[in-house]
């Protein structure tokens, strides 16, 4: 009871400086760990590497989009699969937290109970970024241009931060649920779906049928083309608006989901 | 008769007809294939994964068919072969990772210590990764038919396809518990899993060598998983061919003497 006024009574920014401490904590975890972070990183581009190289041909076809190269297509496709794996991943710790009982001790201390989801968001929203702007150099060093210029890189930084915040916030709420880290890394084979149904790796254009018609009503689609239009038309902020409209959107599902996931555990274990 | 009781014991089990290596391999077939129906967490990948890939190469790829050189005008017909033996190769991934969690467990310990042939423990494994690699086959053949994916070499083309199919499976098994009987551990996977991924994409997997450019064209050349998909697949392009055929099947022969070696090798480490 003592605890319960002394947390509801803590200032807004002890929030801040714990969800501070929590970030950084996430931050230094994933650095540890680098299988956690490597394939998120080195699998995204040999599949780049790959297709670029398979499908160059492609971009000649009637109706493709009007790029230097299959790579400078590639581009925000391989930053969304890059920033998708590693948000799951940066997400899927809060559940090793759980498994390890980090998280009983966390919630024993005086600690803002959003925070404890907050905090480790946080770190994987700022390793989606760091994820993003490796991505843009990679591509950029493989004579991948960005027509956008550099406020089309703060543009894609951005969009990988949000979008590393929503599957980051998804995994943590599964992560509380289930408590299981397996039963998180489940949800890759998810990601993969999602993102082969969509413009990721072919335009929609070039599609048939149904799977076309999935494809263009996938929000991915939209988050990517957007994306996309930044890298080989140039900077606009109507597609910078409806790249990060998705990837708020759903990063405020996600949000919503992880702490409702926090409630029903902490109610749990009281 | 204290003296006596073990001797009496070990004439007995001496006499006692052991069972063959394929008996007690074909056993502990049955015992993963059991796991597989037990846990349906293991299954479902089983069954998606392979429906997934034929479904997302050929849905997001469609548009390939219209460059200038492709074989088909279907793409289902390229990529069918493909999925398939994705789908095989997870299910020799699926049976080393098997043998790695009964290793953390130290049932592989009690099977070592068992009176059974040597070759059986490793033999087992195996033969189960054959099995199962007739479940992707089951699933993606129906599924590409029914899209439009036409089988113009008729059962030779099946019969080349499920060779293929389970020599895939064999062969990626094979590494797998090479990999596996090495490392001791589950976490063996992720490397077994990224060798047989790279191994497939950086082959004719998604599109033919002559559409291909650069470093991938000269990788993908000598990669011995592109004459085994030529095999695969030369019954879904036109009528079965003893030069599509010979250059796939001496692949895996070679191939799987080679990482049978491996396997074995890295099984006899096991033992104490």
């Amino acid at each position: 009871m003592t605890t319960a006024v002394a947390v509801r009574g803590r200032s807004q920014g002890d929030a801040v400086a714990q969800t501070m401490v929590l970030a950084r904590r996430s931050l230094l975890s994933t650095w540890r760990q680098p299988q956690t972070w490597i394939p998120a990183i080195v699998f995204p581009l040999l599949l780049a590497a790959v297709n670029s190289s398979a499908m160059s041909r492609a971009i000649h076809l009637p109706g493709f989009p009007e790029v230097d190269s299959f790579l400078q297509f590639l581009l925000p496709a391989s930053l969304v699969q890059g920033v998708m794996f590693g948000g799951l991943f940066g997400g899927a710790a809060l559940a090793l937290d759980v498994e390890s009982g980090f998280f009983e001790r966390l919630v024993a201390s005086p600690v803002h109970r959003s925070t404890i989801v907050i905090g480790r968001v946080a770190g994987a929203t700022v390793l989606g970024g760091i994820q993003a702007l490796v991505f843009v150099l990679v591509f950029l060093a493989f004579g991948s241009p960005i027509a956008g210029g550099v406020a089309a890189v703060l543009g894609l930084v951005l969009i990988g931060m949000v979008l590393a915040l929503a599957i980051g916030a998804f995994a943590a709420g599964l992560g509380l649920r289930t408590g299981s880290q397996e039963a998180v890394q489940g949800m890759f084979p998810l990601a993969f779906i999602l993102l082969f149904v969509s413009s990721a790796f072919f335009p929609t254009s070039q599609m048939s049928g149904a799977y076309r018609a999935i494809a263009e009503n996938n929000p991915i689609t939209w988050m990517i083309d957007g994306a996309r239009e930044l890298v080989i038309t140039g900077f606009s902020f109507a597609d910078l608006g409806v790249a990060l409209a998705v990837a708020g959107a759903m990063s405020a599902l996600s949000l919503r989901f992880a702490l409702r996931q926090l409630d029903r555990r902490l109610a749990a274990s009281a | 008769m204290t003296a006596t009781t073990p001797t009496v014991a070990a004439q007995r089990d001496a006499a006692r007809p052991r069972a063959s290596t394929l008996v007690i391999a074909v056993a502990l077939a049955r015992r993963y294939a059991m796991g597989l129906v037990r846990i349906p967490a293991t299954l479902a990948p089983t069954i998606l994964m392979p429906m997934f890939f034929v479904l997302a190469f050929g849905g997001s790829f469609h548009g390939l068919t219209n460059m200038p050189g492709f074989p088909t005008d279907n793409i289902l017909n390229w990529m069918a072969p493909f999925a398939a033996l994705q789908g095989c190769a997870f299910a020799g991934f699926g049976a080393a990772l098997y043998v790695a969690r009964d290793i953390e467990t130290g049932f592989q310990d009690r099977l070592l210590a068992a009176p059974t042939p040597p070759g059986a423990v490793m033999l087992g494994p195996v033969l189960y990764a054959a099995a199962r690699a007739l479940l992707p086959l089951a699933i993606v053949v129906p599924i590409s038919m029914l899209g439009g994916a036409r089988l113009q070499g008729g059962p030779l083309g099946l019969l080349t396809l499920t060779i293929a199919a389970v020599g895939v499976a064999v062969l990626a098994s094979l590494w797998g518990l090479g990999v596996v009987y090495r490392l001791k551990s589950q976490s063996a996977g992720a490397l077994v899993q990224i060798v047989i991924t790279v191994s497939m994409f950086l082959s004719i997997g998604q599109v033919p060598l002559a559409l291909m450019r650069g470093w991938l064209h000269a990788v993908a050349r000598v990669n011995p998983v592109t004459p085994v998909l030529e095999l695969a697949r030369q019954g879904f392009l036109g009528p079965v061919t003893m030069q599509d055929t010979l250059p796939g099947l001496l692949v895996l022969v070679a191939a799987g003497a080679g990482l049978g070696l491996f396997a074995w090798r890295g099984y006899r480490r096991l033992i104490p």
